[in-house]
C-alpha cells in the first residue's frame, strides 16, 4: 500500500509508531503531487519545499521529545484558497486577490498547525467560493480525479479533489451552501459542514458570513472528526462562534446506527434527481436500517423556497463582503484609470469574474431601497421557516438523509453556460446552511460509468457526534472506498 | 404688501468621539496623534477575512449618555451596515446602526430667553469612524491614514425642535458638558471629536408642515455654526421670496468663504442599501446592565449648581461657573471640605482660576492641582500667614504645576511676620515718624489711615498681615 492511501490517523498512527518518519510522509505526498498537479490542478499555491522539510523536521523532532502527541501530528494537508494563511498567498481563486499575502493567520489554520500538521499549500476553488464547479476560479478549473474530463464539483473543489488524489492526506474547506459537500460528492471524499458557529471564521474570507462555515474533507468520517476536533472551538475573535462542550470528543465517536431515527425527505426524491443517485442514496438507508436505525420517508415542505432565499442571503452579503476590493488596499489594480471611480470601476470590473459580477449585482439589487423588503427581508423570512421546519423534523429523527447533489459529476463546461441549472443543483445542500445545521456527506457508491456518488446526513444543530456515529456504522458495512484510478480504472471498468 | 414672515426650523445630527483606550470592533488604541497606520489590525484596515468584536465599553458610553439625556435604552440593539464606496473607508461599509439604534426617544433642557424650552431626541446610535484621507498636491497623489478608522462614534439625532443660532448652541453646549460630565468624550469641535450637521428648513410662519431642508456639514465651530445658520436661513427665505423652491441637498460650509456650496442633491442621494451586519450578533441589554451604568451616573450641571446655592449658599453666578466642569466642580467640593471655607474656595476656582484659564488658554477640565493644595493656601490667607499679594503669586504656582503654597513661601521668605514685638515697634516708629497723619486721623479723617498702614507695611517689608497691621494701628492710635 502506498503511504498516499493512508487515511490521516493511520498516517498519524504511524508516525507516532516511528514506522514512518514526517519526512517520507511529507515526501511521499509531494511525489503525488508532483504526478499528478499537472493534470488535477488541485492547488493554487504550494508552500515553498525547502521550509517544508525544516518544518516537518521541526515537527519531528517535537513527536520524538514528546511534546506534539496529537492523532494528527506529521500529517500533511491543504487549505482552501479562502482561508487565510499568514506568509502563503491567498487568492480566492480571485484576479482581484492577486499578490495578497495575509499578515495573519486565519484561526482554523493556526489549530492546524499548532497540533502539528504540515501546511503543504492552498487548494483551487471558485471565485470566492461562488460556483459549483470549480470552473470560476481565475486560475483555471481543476480535474475531477475520477475522470479528468469532468469537474470536481465546488467551490472547494480543489480540496476534494486533492484529497481524493492522494495530494493531501486531509484538507480544509468551507461550506455556504454545499461547497464542502457537493464536491465531496463528486470526488468520493468525505466533508463535513459543522453546526454555524463551531469552527471560528476568522481569517476565512467571507462570502455570506451568516451562512459560511469552515470543515474537514478527508478520506473518511474518522479524519473527518479527528479534524473538527482541532479547528472547532470557540474563538473571541469571532463573535458569531459558538462555546460548546464536545470539541475534542468527535474522534472518539463510536460507530452506532442501532436505534436511530432517520429521516428521509420525499421532496428531496423527486423530479431532477438521477435515478442512480436515487438509487444509491436509498441504498445507504437500506444499509443503515439493516443495522437497527428506523428509517421513514416524510415530508419537509418548503424545499422549493430554500434555492431563491439562499441566492438573495448570500448574494446580499456577498455585495457587501465583496466591496472591500477595490484596488486601493492590496490585490489587484487596473494599470490605466481616470480617477477614484475610474480606479474602482477598472479595478473591479478587471479583478472579478463574470459569476461574482453576477452575485454582487443580484445582492446589491435585492438590498437597494424599495426592492429590501420584498426580496431580502423575504428571504430571511424563508430562512426562519426552513429552520422551523427543520426543528420539527428533528423532533420526529435524529438524522435526515439524502443526497448531496442530484447527479454525479458533470462534463466541464457544461454548468456554466446555465448558471440557473447550476444553481438549481444546491437544492440538497443549502437547507443546512440556511437552518444553521451539521451535514456530513459521505461516499456511497458509483454510477455505471464509475463516478463517486455522495450521501448526505444531516443532525440537528450541536448534534455532530450523532452524523459521525451513523456515517461509522455505515463506513463498517460500506467498507474503505476505494481511491481514483483515474484513466487506469475507467478502462478497468469497461 | 405686506413681507411673509419665516420660521426657521432646525434639527442637528451630532457625532461624538467616545474616549475608550480601544477601537469599537479591535484592540487598537484610540491615541490621537500617533505615526500613520500605526494603530491598525487586520480588523481596522478591514483586510479579507477580519472580523469585528464589539468593544462593550461603547456600549456602556453610548447608553450612559443616552440615560442622561432621558432616553429608552432598547433591549436588543443590533448593528447595521452602510455601504458606500471611499477609499477613508478600509471595508467599503461603515458599521452603525440604522434598524435597532441603543437609545430612542429622549429629550434635553435648554435655556431660551422666554425660558425653559426641551429639544426632543429622536435616537442615538453607536458606528464606527473612518480613516483619514490626505492629499499631498506635491507628488499628486492621495495617502490615507486609517488610525482614526474604528474608533468609536455615537450620533445623536435630534427632533427639529431648534429654531435659531442661539438655540442651536444652547444645546450643543449642554450636550458637550453633560457627555464631558460623563468622560465619555472631550468633544472638541475644531479636533474633530464632536462634529454637528444642521438640518435645516424655513416655513412661514404658523404653519405646521415642514418646507424641505438642507444639510449643512463641516462646522467646525459654534461661531461658524451660527454663521452658517444664519446664512442658509437667508439662502432659503430669499429663494422662496423670489418664487423658487429649496433643494433638498447636503452643503459643505466653507469657513474661509463664510458661505455653503452644494455637495449632493437628492437625485443623487446613495443608496446605502443598509442591512444588518452579520459578523456581529443583536446585542442584549438587560434592566441588570441598564441599572449598574444608571448607578455610575455622575450629578450633571443643573442638579448640582442648584445644590451649590443651596448647600454653600453660593450665588447663582458663582455656582454656574463652578459647575461648567465637572473637574472644577469637583476641586470646588473638595476644597470647601478641606478648607471649610466654600465661598473662600470658590472665590479662588472662579475668579483667579479663570483668569489664569484664560490667559493660559486652557479649559477647566485640565486643572490638575490639587484640593489639598488649594485648601492649605485659603488657611494660610485666612489665617494671616500670608498677606493676598503673596497668595497670588503661590496660587499661580499651584496653577501651572501643584507647588505646595506652604512650601513654596517658605522657600521664599514670604510668611508674614508673627513676631509682635517688631510689628509694634514699627507701628510706634511710624507714629512718632508720622505725627501728622496720627493727628489728622484722631481728628476723624480716615484718609489718613491708608497712609500710616503704607508706612508700618514698608517698615515691615512687606512681610506682615495687613489685618493684623490693622488692629494693632487701631488700637495704638
Amino acid at each position: 500500500m502506498k503511504i498516499t492511501d493512508l487515511t490521516a490517523l493511520e498516517l498519524g498512527r504511524r508516525i507516532r509508531g516511528r514506522e514512518l518518519s514526517v519526512r517520507e510522509a511529507l515526501e511521499a505526498v509531494l511525489k503525488q503531487i508532483h504526478e499528478n498537479e499537472t493534470r488535477i490542478h488541485a492547488y493554487i499555491t504550494l508552500a515553498d519545499e525547502t521550509a517544508l522539510f525544516a518544518r516537518a523536521d521541526r515537527i519531528q523532532k517535537a513527536i520524538d521529545e514528546g511534546s506534539l502527541t496529537g492523532p494528527l501530528a506529521g500529517v500533511p494537508a491543504a487549505v482552501k484558497d479562502n482561508i487565510c494563511t499568514e506568509g502563503m498567498a491567498t487568492t480566492c481563486g480571485s484576479r482581484i486577490l492577486s499578490g495578497f499575502v495575509p499578515p495573519y493567520q486565519a484561526t482554523a489554520a493556526a489549530r492546524l498547525e499548532k497540533a502539528g500538521v504540515l501546511l503543504l499549500g492552498k487548494t483551487n476553488m471558485d471565485e470566492f467560493a461562488m460556483g459549483s464547479t470549480t470552473e470560476t476560479s481565475w486560475f483555471g478549473p481543476t480535474k475531477n480525479p475520477w475522470d479528468e474530463s469532468r469537474v470536481p464539483g465546488g467551490s472547494s473543489g480543489g480540496s476534494c479533489a486533492a484529497v481524493a488524489a492522494g495530494e493531501a492526506f486531509f484538507a480544509l474547506g468551507s461550506d455556504t451552501g454545499g461547497s464542502i459537500r457537493q464536491p465531496a460528492s463528486f470526488c468520493g471524499v468525505t466533508g463535513i459542514k459543522p453546526t454555524y458557529g463551531t469552527v471560528s471564521r476568522y481569517g476565512l474570507i467571507a462570502y455570506g458570513s451568516s451562512l459560511d462555515q469552515i470543515g474537514p474533507v478527508a478520506r473518511d468520517t474518522a479524519d473527518c472528526a479527528a479534524v473538527l476536533d482541532v479547528i472547532a472551538g470557540y474563538d473571541p475573535k469571532d463573535s458569531t462562534s459558538v462555546r460548546r462542550s464536545d470539541p475534542g470528543s468527535f474522534t472518539s465517536c463510536a460507530a452506532s446506527a442501532a436505534g436511530l431515527r432517520i429521516g428521509i425527505p420525499d421532496d428531496y426524491l423527486g423530479k431532477g434527481l438521477d435515478p442512480e443517485v436515487k438509487d444509491a442514496v436509498l441504498a445507504a438507508a437500506e444499509s443503515l436500517q439493516e443495522q437497527g436505525a428506523q428509517v421513514r420517508f416524510f415530508s419537509l415542505g418548503l424545499v422549493r423556497y430554500a434555492i431563491p432565499a439562499y441566492y438573495v442571503i448570500a448574494c446580499a452579503e456577498a455585495s457587501s463582503n465583496l466591496a472591500r476590493f477595490d484596488g486601493v488596499k492590496y490585490g489587484f489594480r487596473a494599470e490605466r484609470y481616470e480617477g477614484l471611480h475610474g480606479m474602482y470601476k477598472e479595478s473591479r470590473s478587471q479583478g472579478f469574474g463574470s459569476e461574482v459580477k453576477r452575485r454582487i449585482l443580484l445582492g446589491s439589487f435585492v438590498l437597494s431601497s424599495g426592492y429590501y423588503d420584498a426580496y431580502y427581508l423575504k428571504a430571511l423570512r424563508v430562512k426562519a421557516q426552513i429552520r422551523k421546519a427543520f426543528d420539527e423534523a428533528f423532533r420526529s429523527f435524529d438524522l435526515v438523509l439524502g443526497p448531496a447533489a442530484p447527479a454525479a459529476a458533470p462534463r466541464l463546461g457544461e454548468s456554466l453556460s446555465d448558471p440557473l441549472r447550476m444553481y438549481l443543483g444546491d437544492i440538497y445542500t443549502v437547507a443546512a446552511n440556511l437552518a444553521g445545521l451539521p451535514g456530513l456527506c459521505l461516499p456511497c457508491g458509483k454510477t455505471k460509468e464509475g463516478l463517486p456518488i455522495g450521501v448526505q446526513l444531516m443532525a440537528d444543530r450541536f448534534q455532530e457526534a450523532k452524523l459521525f456515529g451513523a456515517a461509522r456504522a455505515y463506513e463498517q458495512v460500506r467498507g474503505t472506498f476505494p481511491m481514483p484510478g483515474g484513466k487506469k480504472e475507467k478502462e478497468a471498468a469497461r | 404688501m405686506r413681507e411673509t414672515e419665516y420660521e426657521t426650523v432646525i434639527g442637528l445630527e451630532v457625532h461624538v468621539e467616545l474616549a475608550t483606550k480601544s477601537k469599537i470592533f479591535c484592540g487598537c488604541s484610540t491615541a490621537f496623534g500617533a505615526a500613520p497606520n500605526t494603530q491598525v489590525c487586520p480588523v481596522c484596515a478591514g483586510l479579507p477575512g477580519a472580523l469585528p468584536v464589539l468593544n462593550r465599553r461603547v456600549v456602556e458610553l453610548a447608553m450612559a449618555v443616552g440615560l442622561a439625556a432621558h432616553c429608552h435604552i432598547g433591549r436588543v440593539c443590533r448593528f447595521d451596515r452602510k455601504n458606500y464606496f471611499y477609499p477613508d473607508n478600509p471595508q467599503n461599509y461603515q458599521i452603525s446602526q440604522l434598524y435597532l439604534p441603543i437609545c430612542r426617544n429622549g429629550s434635553l433642557s435648554i435655556d431660551t430667553p422666554a425660558g425653559e424650552k426641551q429639544i426632543r431626541i429622536h435616537e442615538i446610535h453607536m458606528e464606527e469612524d473612518a480613516g483619514k484621507l490626505i492629499h499631498d498636491e506635491w507628488s499628486d497623489c492621495s495617502l490615507v491614514d486609517y488610525n482614526r478608522s474604528g474608533v468609536p462614534l455615537i450620533e445623536i439625532v435630534s427632533e427639529p425642535d431648534l429654531r435659531n443660532a442661539e438655540e442651536v448652541i444652547a444645546y450643543l453646549e449642554r450636550l458637550r458638558l453633560l457627555i464631558r460630565y460623563l468622560g465619555a468624550s472631550d468633544c472638541r469641535l475644531q479636533e474633530g471629536s464632536m462634529r454637528a450637521d444642521v438640518n435645516l428648513s424655513v416655513r412661514e410662519a404658523g404653519s405646521r408642515s415642514l418646507g424641505t431642508r438642507t444639510e449643512m456639514k463641516n462646522l467646525n465651530s459654534f461661531k461658524a455654526i451660527a454663521h452658517a445658520i444664519e446664512g442658509e436661513r437667508r439662502r432659503q427665505i430669499e429663494r422662496l421670496r423670489e418664487g423658487k423652491s429649496v433643494v433638498q441637498e447636503t452643503r459643505r460650509w466653507d469657513d474661509n468663504k463664510e458661505a455653503s456650496f452644494s455637495m449632493r442633491s437628492k437625485e443623487d442621494a446613495k443608496d446605502y442599501r443598509y442591512f444588518p451586519d452579520p459578523d456581529l450578533p443583536p446585542v442584549f441589554i438587560d434592566e441588570e446592565w441598564i441599572s449598574r451604568v444608571r448607578a455610575r451616573l455622575p450629578e450633571f450641571q443643573p442638579e448640582k449648581q442648584k445644590r451649590y446655592q443651596e448647600q454653600y449658599g453660593l450665588s447663582a453666578e458663582d455656582s454656574r461657573i463652578l459647575t461648567e466642569s465637572r473637574r472644577l466642580a469637583e476641586l470646588f467640593e473638595e476644597t470647601a471640605r478641606l478648607s471649610g471655607l466654600p465661598q473662600k474656595a470658590a472665590n479662588w476656582l472662579t475668579g483667579e482660576t479663570g483668569r489664569l484659564l484664560k490667559e493660559r488658554g486652557r479649559e477647566a477640565d485640565s486643572l490638575s492641582f490639587s484640593p489639598e493644595h488649594l485648601a492649605a493656601l485659603i488657611g494660610l490667607l485666612e489665617s494671616g500667614r500670608i498677606n493676598r499679594n503673596t497668595a497670588r503669586l503661590a496660587f499661580a504656582r499651584m496653577f501651572d504645576d501643584d507647588t505646595d503654597p506652604l512650601a513654596y513661601v517658605t522657600e521664599h521668605g514670604l510668611l508674614t511676620e508673627r513676631d509682635d514685638s517688631a510689628l509694634e515697634e514699627a507701628v510706634r516708629a511710624a507714629l512718632e515718624e508720622n505725627p501728622g497723619p496720627a493727628a489728622q486721623y484722631r481728628e476723624g479723617k480716615t484718609k489718613a489711615f491708608g497712609f500710616l498702614m503704607g508706612q508700618v507695611m514698608r517698615k515691615m517689608d512687606k512681610k506682615a498681615d495687613p489685618g493684623h497691621v490693622r488692629r494693632l494701628l487701631e488700637e495704638m492710635l
